[in-house]
């Protein structure tokens, strides 16, 4: 072939930094001359999962060795705010007049140390009158006991608001020969960056900078600005490295919103650093939510109805939870299924426990899960193998917009086949007989095959975003890009893109993001929206780039812009015939000099998402006395479109693949019937390891798409969102034959082996 | 404030000293004594592992140890392993594997796998995912991650 870079295995030009030297991280910027003398600020939380609080008392804190001051909802004047879905809900950033989660922060320690701030943190005494704690959403929904009074009720939004029917009637299954219905639940789990949040704030000449450990810096720029009525030209946001998000990290919290008000109250400098146990319960939660699931259909294998309730945790506070199931969750619930008749009603329910955020797929992952299972469901009830269930009722391939009955247009989709061709990688059917020999067998190990097809929407709600490139005057450019990695890769990725158009070598380039004095307009890295949208702004920035230079060589040269060709492996314009004359990016640079340079910059627009698909099979054993289970092999055939680089893609999918899996066997946030976590660490949550996922066979699959133009689809969540339901699948399928129909997640050794047993005893069947 | 003990430690060939509260673990003083930042500290139970240096030539979590603990030892952080600008084998097998995506466990990670390989040199796929069930990360799902130390391991 030659020529382009593009979809080649290119290695990280990044990773020489963080081997040797190592990233640099919020909690890594001791020599960064603004933050010179800076304090060390702690947060006083709630120990209590619902009370009154009758007084904080900081009398003992404040005269503490090293304490600077210390900060209540009271001495910092802080109102209550409403919140976005439902303007009743109103809160300030520190616990006000109620605690509605433990974790939450009630009181900043300002202080010389770390050290000092935490010990001054445990003096403060708070007087609660406590209530009683709503910590399980089914009863939310029903409990007298209200989070928010003036809601009235703990359900803060309900989907059948935004006008759509009820359908929750029976007679939305006549004509089904076999209905098949199951509460299930897709338990709350810990995102755990391996970087928990940080940030710190100088003020310099009335401007404020603020760095800060974010997926957005742009977004968290309006925050600041709209929560506080900032001039936008008097704050910058900087993301140095960010050590993962997950999406835990795209909005921005109370703790970090306050650091700019107490930094301007004390003329200092501040740096905030949650511990792992503070990050436990005050980072935002994932998943949590209770899914009421129904499928009818006939006996040969179709699927006629479909209908899903759920019962979406926000936690004690109402903001983007509420979002995630009627605007991910309800919109991607038909799957990757034609089916007559669907239907889904989401209630958002707010309970005692840590807030809930978008976590790596963000609704989507729990629609996958709620119709994947009523397959298997489905499947089971009928007697028919779940990969031909699946096979009989996918939406036929398409290469035109498809119109979903929920509402969505799927660009382009070709699901048996990432069906077939993970089947066969996987030896589906060899799978099948050495099943089917251990069953006979009565073997005390037994094998569990799960098979998931998922479509997901990525880069929803974005519609484009900025990219400039800067050729500078010794022939090296700089490309400034509105997405802001934190592990994706965009400075090999972009570098890449910006190379194959102009020539320039990949470590002549440098990729800038995540400062908004030098990126003002940006959307981010989230919702797998990266490459199609910002990596695609890079490319047609690099391609109107060269028509530019091309021009202007035309002019240095004096010959006709048509006969100027571009010699990549040289980086010069010459016309073609004639490679000895010719314009070196170099000399355009410098020619360019006295107009402000040679740069282009972009606001590069998108018409809407783009729909990833594919299909996983799992494969687990499980033993039958213990209720172990170990997930022994994955594969996966992920179709993101055009992949520029496989070894970022399939870096995304290995990722996304032991998330699910861990969703899936271990993950789990728990707490007590009083609301009080029980999973507040690393030593208590049980966060996977190497020891306990197995490697991860990746098939190939590339339909493009017609929506940018790299024919790129996202790729960051398709791992999460296909494994987590193969996986339980897998589980469930391992004890069919003795009579266990569903096992929630996690599939821990006791749930397994409760259900083992309880199917024996006939018990619930 | 409790009173301050001298320490000195050897610190990637360099001789270091200083006085530390005796509650200071030895990250910390890597970190903010001599802003050794690459070791990161990811927990606060000695779960995640991404403090791990070495300590006289062998893997530990730099949270479990005293600053003082060390006084008078041998300390190497991943700042450490490099030979001038040619990167440990380690650190190039991570390179050439994809096995860091966001960097934060990286540095514990690559020193952890450097201390597995000495113990166990010719290691299965199996004895590098027991081997590193210390050290948590949340980006690569560990896939290129045991890639790396199989093919530094096969490679050396």
């Amino acid at each position: 072939m030659g020529g382009s870079i593009l979809g080649n295995r290119v290695v990280r030009k990044e990773d020489p930094k963080f081997l040797t030297t190592g990233g640099k991280y919020v909690d890594d910027l001791f020599d960064e001359p603004l933050l010179a003398g800076a304090l060390h600020v702690t947060y006083v939380r709630s120990t209590v999962a619902h009370g009154q609080i009758i007084s904080i008392d900081t009398s003992t804190a404040k005269d503490m060795d090293g304490v600077v001051a210390v900060f209540t909802a009271e001495s910092l004047g802080l109102e209550l705010m409403p919140a976005g879905l439902n303007k009743s809900a109103k809160r300030a950033f520190l616990a006000r007049d109620k605690v509605r989660y433990v974790g939450e922060p009630l009181a900043a320690i300002v202080a010389t140390s770390r050290t000092a701030g935490e010990d001054a943190a445990e003096t403060v005494v708070v007087d609660y009158n406590v209530l009683p704690a709503v910590v399980d959403v089914r009863e939310a929904a029903e409990s007298t006991v209200h989070l928010f009074e003036e809601v009235g009720s703990n359900i803060v939004f309900d989907s059948m608001n935004l006008g759509a029917p009820d359908n929750s009637g029976p007679e939305f299954f006549d004509g089904c020969e076999v209905v098949v219905r199951e509460t299930i639940v897709n338990q709350r789990v810990a995102p755990c960056p391996m970087e928990v949040r940080g940030s710190a704030v100088a003020w310099v000449d009335g401007r404020l900078h603020q760095w800060l450990s974010t997926q957005h810096a742009q977004g968290a720029h309006s925050s600041l600005c709209r929560t506080f009525g900032y001039e936008p030209a008097n704050v910058r946001v900087i993301a140095p490295d960010v050590g993962g998000g997950f999406g835990a990290k795209i909005g921005l919290y109370g703790e970090e919103l306050l650091l700019s008000v107490m930094s301007q109250q004390l003329g200092r400098p501040l740096i905030w650093r949650e511990s792992r146990s503070e990050s436990m319960v005050a980072l935002g939660h994932g998943r949590a939510q209770v899914q009421e699931i129904a499928i009818g259909g006939s006996r040969d294998g179709r699927v006629h109805a479909y209908q899903l309730k759920v019962l979406q945790d926000c936690g004690g506070w109402v903001d983007s939870a509420a979002f995630l199931a009627p605007f991910m969750t309800r919109p991607m619930s038909q799957g990757v299924y034609d089916i007559d008749r669907i239907e889904c009603r989401t209630l958002s329910i707010v309970t005692n426990t840590t807030p809930v955020v978008p976590y790596r797929g963000a609704g989507r992952p729990e629609a996958t899960a709620a119709i994947e299972r009523a397959m298997d469901l489905f499947a089971a009830e009928i007697g028919m193998d779940p990969v031909d269930v699946r096979s009989k009722n996918l939406i036929q391939p398409f290469n035109e917009p498809y119109q979903t009955k929920m509402g969505q247009t799927y660009d382009v989709g070709n699901y048996i086949e990432s069906l077939n061709r993970v089947t066969v990688a996987a030896k589906y059917s060899e799978l099948r007989a050495e099943q089917a020999k251990r069953r006979a067998a009565g073997d005390t190990v037994q094998l569990g095959i799960g098979v998931s097809v998922y479509v997901e929407i990525t880069g929803g709600g974005g519609t484009g975003d900025t990219a400039k490139i800067e050729v500078l005057e010794n022939g090296r450019a700089k490309v400034y890009t509105g997405t802001s990695p934190h592990g994706q890769g965009h400075d090999t990725a972009w570098s890449m893109l910006a190379s194959d158009q102009t020539g320039i070598p990949m470590d002549r380039i440098e990729v800038i993001h995540g400062d908004t004095d030098l990126v003002p307009k940006g959307g981010g890295t989230f919702g797998s929206r990266s490459l199609q949208q910002g990596g695609a702004a890079v490319h047609v920035a690099a391609v109107e780039l060269v028509d530019i230079a091309r021009g202007l060589a035309a002019t240095l040269l004096e010959a006709n812009e048509d006969d100027i060709v571009l010699d990549k492996e040289n980086g010069a314009f010459h016309v073609a015939g004639s490679p000895s004359v010719n314009k070196t990016w170099a000399d355009l640079a410098v020619a360019k000099k006295s107009e402000g340079g040679l740069v282009h910059a972009i606001d590069f627009r998108v018409d809407g998402a783009t729909f990833p698909f594919g299909a996983h099979v799992a494969v687990v054993e499980v033993d039958t006395e213990t209720g172990k289970v170990r997930h022994i092999a994955h594969t996966t055939c992920d179709d993101a479109g055009t992949v520029l680089n496989p070894l970022l893609r399939d870096g995304q999918i290995h990722g996304g693949v032991a998330q699910g899996s861990a969703q899936a066997l271990l993950e789990e946030v728990l707490y007590d019937p009083d609301g009080n976590p029980t999973t507040s660490n690393l030593a208590d949550y049980a966060m996977i390891s190497a020891a306990e996922v197995p490697s991860v066979t990746i098939v190939m699959m590339e339909t493009p798409t017609f929506m940018n133009p790299l024919g790129a689809k996202g790729i960051g969540e398709s791992g999460s969102i296909g494994a987590t339901p193969a996986v339980q699948s897998a589980v469930c399928d391992a004890l069919l034959h003795l009579g266990v129909r569903h096992v929630d997640m996690p599939a821990t050794p006791e749930r397994v082996w409760r259900a083992i047993h309880t199917a024996k005893s006939g018990v619930g069947q | 404030m409790s009173q301050m003990i001298k320490v000195a430690i050897t610190v990637n060939g360099q001789h270091t000293t200083a006085m530390v509260e005796p509650r200071t673990l030895l990250v910390q003083y890597l970190r903010d004594n001599l802003n050794l930042t690459a070791t990161n500290v990811g927990c606060d139970t000695s779960s995640c592992g991404a403090c791990t240096v070495h300590l006289n030539g062998e893997a530990v979590k730099s949270c479990t140890i005293l600053a003082v603990q060390a006084d008078g030892e041998n300390v190497t952080t991943v700042e450490g392993l490099a030979n001038g600008n040619e990167m440990h084998p380690m650190q190039q097998a991570f390179m050439a594997n994809h096995g860091l995506q966001c960097g934060y466990c990286t540095p514990g990670m690559v020193m952890a796998a450097i201390s597995l390989v000495k113990d166990i040199p010719n290691p299965t796929e199996e004895d590098v995912r027991i081997g590193l069930e210390g050290n948590l990360c949340r980006c690569t799902g560990y896939h290129n991650i045991v890639q790396s130390v199989l093919a530094y391991a096969e490679g050396k």
